[in-house]
């Protein structure tokens, strides 16, 4: 494929609003994750809450599309300069000729859950300030995203769980080596709600106590919540050398289980071939591996048979699911921009809680920051569903 | 943006009054009246039992109107791309974990919440099927069906290959059905691929426009198309069953549709 370049990037997490926050978090290895406290839930967890999401309605311009999930999103946008770097690009290729490609999972169910506490005595009705199409339906996050930045290109939300803004790259890619559009917004928000955090602990996947990727002790995962955003573009004939690329990506189906892996992690091994294919690489140009890494015990076991099998066992990785949460349909373009701030900067973040690398998953796992210059990283994503999707970003210089 | 082509080589449909697409076809070349009857789904014989009874009608639809693509096109599902694109996916199952999470015991069952993904339809398409192939799930609310045709023709356009695409939409039960009133469940197939082969119905080419989308003469069938997001699909439809080439243009999203140059085959 064609590199892309990322000419603007954002995440904001329970790590910090931007990426510079996000960076310093990573830096000192801290970690977001603290006891659930949201809404009336009452379930013994850690959950990775983003500050001050209740406090920041959306502008009476934008009230049709209000909710919890469109106001992470918001804050997203508006952090390091990302709205004005569409806007740029808006000006330079047309408000049409700009797509928006965005995952979620939980788009904004928040809202539909608590307003099935409202329902009409009588007749059952939703409260009449239900709003179905600007907060419930899927759509409503590229919906808000499309308005908020004023673009009138073609717009979509790919919601396959927990791959669904990684996914967004590769159908972006395609969009723009099509020439659909020229450039395309692409990312991810998920907001914390209870159908995912009762959903998961339905599962038995829920861990207590802050989530310990491939550790040998793991017990599940740490729901968090982020918005993370990308403008890709085609790749100028000169580009500064700590510019971003997105240089492949690989997408396959397990065709095995609804919510557990293959055990030898069949289509996560067919996902980071394809990556490697399409970005014409091979598995010794891979420099660090950010691990899909949610600290399940059958996730984890998978991914790590999947990686010795395509990437051998000695390429250095990390999960930063134990500073983030996952953030489930947001994780993919979260480690998207994590993955371009290890590049620019020469970081492969340890994976913070993990205490003792479980040996029986034989994967090189950094618990301690390394600090090296990096070429090609990979990033995984994997869902229920069996919907794999693995990503290569490279520098350019 | 420059335009995108692909040969249609099955189609697949259920919808009310429109038990496959044969009858549908009929109905569409005027060979036959539309009468309003009830979607029926289909027995989904190509799950495990296990499987099929976690299965909502939902996935019953999705997987039903796949089947029946590819049943007339002669294809085997195993080596095939999939793109499913909904507006609102599974209404009974959210409609039930709402429930469930607005009473008392919030304790909500392990298989409604692994059905509550959006790409539910394609987890159990991959399972009964066995396909491995990349699959995407979509969408844009009352555009989905636009929505999936842009994303499948572009992966034939790119990736060379053939894909499937299935849109579907199926009634919410109340309360939510009065906020997002879909009368009944519709489901078309697609199988679009980037060479012509001997049973093609058809070529098209798509492109992104500003023009209004084409309405039906029934009222009937054109109070469907409205309805329901996925029957956006019927004026491209009742193109493929009439034979007949020429211009025809679907809803996507506001200020914005898509364009379908329909030609015959050679």
């Amino acid at each position: 494929m064609t590199a892309l370049a990322l000419t603007a990037f954002t995440a904001t997490s329970a790590i910090g609003r931007g990426v510079e926050a996000t960076l310093d978090a990573l830096l000192a290895q801290r970690s977001g994750l603290a006891p659930c406290a949201f809404e009336t839930v009452e379930l013994d967890t850690c959950v990775g809450e983003v500050a001050g999401v209740d406090a920041a309605p959306l502008p009476r311009t934008l009230e049709a599309y209000e909710c919890r999930n469109n106001r992470l999103a918001l804050l997203g946008l508006r952090a390091d300069g990302f709205s004005e770097a569409v806007e740029a690009a808006a000006a330079r290729y047309g408000r049409a000729r700009l797509g928006v490609w965005l995952g979620t999972s939980t788009s904004g169910i928040l809202e539909t859950e608590l307003a099935y506490r409202r329902r009409d005595g009588a007749t059952g009705a939703l409260p009449a300030d239900f709003n179905y199409r600007g907060a419930h339906n899927t759509y409503s996050l590229a919906a808000f995203v499309r308005a908020a930045l004023a673009l009138e290109g073609p717009a979509v939300v790919i919601s396959s769980a927990c791959s669904s803004s990684a996914k967004v790259f590769a159908s972006a890619r395609r969009a723009i080596a099509a020439r659909v559009v020229d450039a395309a917004v692409v990312g991810g928000v998920d907001s914390l709600c209870l159908t995912t955090l009762y959903g998961f602990h339905s599962l038995q996947l829920v861990a207590r106590t802050p989530c310990r990727p491939f550790d040998a002790a793991r017990d599940g995962i740490s729901i968090g919540e982020a918005a993370a955003f990308a403008l890709l573009e085609p790749a100028p004939s000169s580009l500064d050398a700590a510019a971003v690329l997105l240089l492949g990506s690989g997408e396959s189906s397990d065709a095995w289980h609804m919510s557990a892996p293959h055990p030898e992690g069949r289509g996560a091994q067919a996902a980071m071939s394809g990556a490697l294919a399409t970005a014409q690489l091979t598995a010794a140009d891979i420099d660090y591996l950010n691990f899909h890494g949610t600290g399940t015990a059958g996730n984890d076991a998978a991914e790590a048979h999947a990686v010795a099998a395509v990437l051998g066992t000695a390429v250095p990785g990390s999960s930063t699911k134990g500073a983030t949460g996952h953030t489930l349909g947001a994780a993919g373009a979260l480690e998207a921009v994590i993955c371009a701030l290890a590049l620019r900067h020469g970081l492969m973040p340890g994976g913070v809680n993990t205490r003792t690398v479980d040996p029986k998953l034989g994967v090189n796992y950094l618990r301690e920051n390394r600090r090296a210059p990096l070429k090609h990283v990979m990033s995984n994503s994997f869902g229920f569903g069996g919907s794999n999707c693995s990503l290569i970003f490279g520098r350019a210089g | 943006m420059s335009s995108l082509t692909a040969w249609i080589d099955g189609v697949g449909l259920l919808g009310p009054g429109l038990a496959d697409w044969p009858e549908a076809a009929a109905v569409l070349a005027g060979r036959a009246p539309w009468r309003a009857q009830p979607t029926v789904l289909r027995p989904l014989e190509c799950l495990p039992p296990a499987e099929r009874r976690r299965t909502g009608q939902v996935v019953r639809l999705a997987l039903g109107v796949g089947l029946e693509a590819l049943a007339r096109a002669g294809v085997d599902a195993s080596t095939l791309a999939t793109v499913f694109s909904s507006s609102g996916g599974d209404g009974e199952n959210c409609h039930s974990i709402c429930e469930v999470l607005a009473s008392e015991d919030r304790q909500i069952s392990p298989t409604r919440f692994h059905n509550s993904v959006h790409n539910a339809a394609a987890g159990y398409w991959g399972i009964a099927t066995g396909a491995t192939a990349p699959s995407n799930a979509l969408c844009a609310f009352d555009g989905s069906f636009a929505e999936g045709m842009l994303e499948a023709l572009t992966q034939v356009a790119i990736d060379e290959t053939a894909v499937l695409l299935i849109a579907y939409d199926a009634a919410y039960p109340e309360p939510m059905r009065s906020v997002r009133p879909i009368p009944d469940a519709f489901g078309v197939a697609l199988l679009v691929s980037p060479t012509a082969r001997s049973g093609s119905l058809a070529r098209i080419t798509a492109a992104l426009a500003a023009t209004p989308a084409e309405r039906l003469a029934d009222a009937g069938l054109e109070a469907l198309r409205g309805a329901i997001p996925a029957a956006r699909s019927l004026p491209l439809l009742r193109r493929l069953a009439r034979g007949e080439p020429g211009a025809v243009v679907i809803d996507y999203l506001e200020n914005l549709s898509l364009a379908l140059e329909v030609a015959q085959c050679p």
